[in-house]
């Protein structure tokens, strides 16, 4: 069976002034009807790789991969004008802040009605009936106020939930959320995730979860990469990442602060500069590895 | 009379916190009292909003609508804060991408903070806080665009302790930074804390942050304190207010799963 | 062993000297800082088109005695008119047969003198004002503030044209009268990018430290308005030279016989259309530099912006 989407031998580098910079170097990886966890710290290539799979690359950066395939087909051969199309109906995201991603003058219903009808066509009574139905399933309790409110005037946890209404209203294939909880309270952004894990679910769609925080990505994926200096450094199964081997992942782990093990100082990541030079490992998923 | 006072590093009591006026006032703190000996660690928890920054800033004078009473190494404090005040009380600031002047060079930050408070021999100083934040001599003349968050935030730290405060203020200082950045960050204060014998406060909105750094705490939660709380009854979860336990979950939730 | 590997990177090239990324000495942090921006200035080619333009006209100006062909103000009323060509005027004579070339290049003179004392009076000016009305806030930033709207109301050729003919013609005035009506952007300029900068962490920082407001302002708060400043005073430029010629124009800035470029299309303006050349050399003089003005600002700001170099 082929996977929703392969990514295979992808590098994304940047053109600056003092040289080349690559923030991703040669990493393959696979998604089924999974959840699957990205994990790294900043610069280490996880965003970028969201990013690369829209072919949302912008110059100064340089993307080249053997191929990105979206259900067997190349998006690396589509035209610009075709991968709008992928981009919003076939593979959505949703980034940190929703602040950012709703335009702050017009109201939250003609948004997400609007990204229904570029879907669907369909006509305007049709469309609201749908926003409003979307609404309600992210748990928004008065769709109708929210629907007739402008972005500004929702809390952060709000803003993603309507965020996630809005990505989710065209049925894509996979959902790409970049960090979509790290600007949220902790109490919110438990029900944030619920509400995702629950939508995802239900319609059977792969699901890219990037983040910085290993515990909500072990609590809440099927599988996790780990990336450091835009190489995949280890893959495993999420409820298993405490048996990690590669040092870095390990490291990480111990330098968290835990309130049931308490020490007078944190154990510190060493950095090997061995990590740099070693190939990656393949993100691919093998017979058996996928839950 | 001072021998007393000296016991207490920073006492507040009935503290309120105000923006606005008239119609628009909205109350940031209200009535909240607590006291942190001296050379000890007292953190304040909670979520965006709830209030505990704003008591920094009431502290520091950078907010000066407020109410109560605020005492500081035994010193009432009024509207003002003179030179003297900020010998003994200095703060870290959340985000190391903002608190340092992006034309000034670590040189020139913490040479200023010398100036101002008279202090001799600005060459050896220097030199040496660099080396007791854990930066090398080379750092001194560099830019802040050319540091990393860490090394920012480590900057930071030194023009905080360069005057020798007895006080540092922490706002989430590590919240901006990656976990193992954080740690070595935490360890850094922790021994800076331990050698200098300095008091700490410290806001922060994540319950094992708080709980590593520090022995007694406030949960707040909407500019009020729910629960006041040492670090063994936060480790024994027995936290008794249903917020504290809420936040105590989420926290704690997420590492069980990894666990099993 | 440790001193034979040290010598050779004590004395390394002087590029790799300015762009280290761990300076040794405050002098070489701050010349690397601009050696930086040179850099990325250098790459901008609109902008070093405008700044080779401007360095021409400031040799111009300097050499101008050496660089003249005739004396700017000789009159030969025989040869007066001359085509461009023609009796050895290169780009003609005008109506009392002067050679306008020289005339050109006396006149860049005048124009500098005004560009730099307008650049060096009105950006100030706004400074102080719009910064203490940003940090200082409410009664002072009322009343400096209505100060400047009151000086915005007014058209800005209207406003120095009415200081000038208070005042009397003649360049000192012509450049006061622009000082006094070109303010006031730059006060609001200055007071908007202080709002900004003011609730930064590293101005409460600062303040943590027991700095006063005399301080904070202008230690740390111009140095980050001058960039913008900057900026828009050569994006300006072009039209203060503009005003001034236009003044000039009038006949209320600089006074004949003196080689002042809008002076020079005023005289020439009467013979247009059968002696274009009077008239077309000094505007083209005017349109050169106010266009090298404009890349030049365009550069910079692509340079300096605070905005986009703050990470």
């Amino acid at each position: 069976m082929t996977p929703l989407l392969e990514v295979n031998h992808l590098t994304v580098k940047f053109l600056t002034r003092s040289g080349v910079s690559e923030a991703v170097r040669d990493i393959s990886f696979s998604l089924g009807r999974e959840r699957l966890g990205i994990v790294g710290e900043s610069g280490s290539g996880k965003s970028v790789t969201g990013r690369s799979i829209l072919r949302l690359i912008r110059r100064p950066g340089i993307l080249e991969a053997d191929s990105i395939k979206l259900e067997g087909q190349d998006l690396l051969k589509l035209s610009e004008r075709a991968m709008r199309k992928v981009r919003g109906h076939q593979i959505s995201m949703i980034m940190q802040d929703p602040k950012f991603s709703l335009n702050p003058v017009m109201r939250i219903g003609d948004q997400i009605c609007e990204a229904y009808r570029l879907h669907a066509g369909a006509g305007k009574k049709e469309a609201r009936e749908k926003t409003l139905a979307m609404l309600e399933t992210v748990l928004i309790r008065d769709p109708e106020r929210v629907f007739q409110a402008y972005p500004h005037e929702m809390s952060g946890g709000m803003g993603q939930r309507i965020m996630i209404a809005m990505m989710l209203i065209p049925d894509p294939k996979i959902l790409i959320a970049d960090e979509p909880t790290s600007a949220l309270d902790v109490t919110v952004q438990k029900e944030v995730l619920e509400i995702m894990d629950a939508l995802v679910r239900e319609r059977g769609m792969g699901l890219i979860f990037i983040s910085h925080d290993l515990n909500v990505v072990s609590a809440f994926c099927d599988r996790v990469l780990i990336m450091y200096a835009g190489r995949i450094v280890e893959t495993c199964r999420a409820d298993r990442l405490h048996d990690a081997t590669h040092p870095y992942t390990i490291g990480l782990l111990n330098s968290m602060p835990r309130l049931d093990r308490p020490v007078e100082y944190l154990k510190v990541l060493q950095r090997d500069a061995a990590w740099d030079l070693a190939p990656g490992v393949s993100g691919i998923a093998d017979e058996g590895d996928g839950a | 009379m001072r021998s007393d006072n000296s016991k207490t590093g920073i006492a507040i009591d009935g503290l309120n916190v105000w923006f606005g006026e008239g119609e628009n006032r909205v109350d940031a703190v209200v009535n909240a009292c607590f006291t942190v000996p001296e050379g000890s660690s007292f953190g304040l928890v909670g979520e965006s909003g709830s209030g505990k920054s704003t008591i920094l800033r009431a502290i520091t004078g950078l907010t000066p609508t407020w109410s109560g009473s605020i005492t500081v190494m035994g010193k009432n404090l009024g509207r003002s804060r003179d030179r003297a005040f900020y010998r003994t009380v200095q703060m870290v600031f959340q985000d190391p991408y903002a608190s340092l002047h992006p034309r000034q060079t670590v040189d020139h930050v913490l040479s200023e903070a010398l100036y101002l408070h008279g202090f001799d021999n600005p060459d050896r100083r220097i030199t040496q806080i660099l080396g007791d934040v854990g930066l090398s001599r080379s750092f001194r003349f560099r830019w802040p665009h050319q540091l990393s968050g860490g090394q920012r935030q480590r900057v930071a730290i030194a023009r905080a302790l360069i005057i020798e405060p007895t006080t540092l203020l922490l706002d989430e200082p590590t919240s901006a930074l990656d976990v193992s950045v954080q740690a070595e960050i935490l360890n850094l204060l922790t021994r800076l804390r331990k050698e200098r014998g300095l008091t700490y406060l410290m806001v922060s909105h994540d319950l094992s942050v708080v709980g590593h750094m520090c022995s007694d705490m406030a949960v707040m939660n909407r500019g009020k304190i729910v629960e006041m709380l040492t670090v063994d009854h936060l480790r024994a979860l027995k936290a008794t207010h249903p917020y504290t336990r809420q936040l105590l979950e989420a926290s704690i939730q997420k590492r069980r799963e990894t666990a099993q | 062993m440790n001193s034979s590997a040290s010598a050779p990177a004590k004395t390394p090239g002087w590029r790799q000297w300015l762009t280290t990324d761990a300076p040794a000495s405050r002098r070489q942090a701050r010349l690397s800082a601009w050696y930086r921006s040179w850099l990325a200035f250098r790459s901008n080619p609109m902008a070093m088109f405008g700044l080779v333009i401007l360095l021409l006209l400031v040799s111009t100006a300097l050499l101008a005695p050496v660089l003249a062909p005739h004396d700017p103000f000789a009159q030969n009323l025989s040869t007066r008119l001359s085509a461009p060509g023609a009796n050895g005027y290169l780009l003609g004579s005008d109506t009392l047969g002067r050679d306008i070339l020289s005339r050109l290049i006396y006149g860049s003179r005048i124009t500098l003198y005004i560009v730099s004392l307008v650049a060096l009076m009105a950006p100030i000016v706004g400074l102080f004002v719009g910064t203490a009305a940003g940090y200082l806030g409410g009664w002072v930033d009322i009343v400096l503030m209505r100060i400047t709207d009151i000086f915005l109301a007014f058209p800005r050729l209207v406003l120095a044209l009415a200081f000038v003919s208070a005042l009397g013609a003649g360049i000192e005035n012509a450049v006061l009268a622009i000082v006094l009506t070109a303010w006031p952007p730059y006060a609001r300029i200055a007071r908007a990018e202080t709002l900004t900068i003011r609730n930064a962490d590293f101005i409460h920082a600062i303040r943590l430290q027991g700095a006063g407001a005399l301080r904070v302002i202008t230690r740390h708060i111009w140095p980050l308005c001058i960039s913008s400043l900057v900026i828009r005073v050569t994006l300006d430029m072009a039209g203060i030279i503009l005003t001034a010629a236009g003044l000039g124009f009038l006949g209320l800035g600089a006074q004949p016989p003196s080689p002042e470029w809008g002076a020079m299309i005023s005289a020439g303006r009467k013979f247009i259309l059968d002696h274009w050349w009077v008239a077309t050399m000094p505007g083209l003089a005017i349109f050169i530099v106010s266009l090298a003005f404009n890349l030049l600002g365009d550069g910079l700001r692509d340079v300096l912006d605070p905005k986009k170099s703050a990470r």
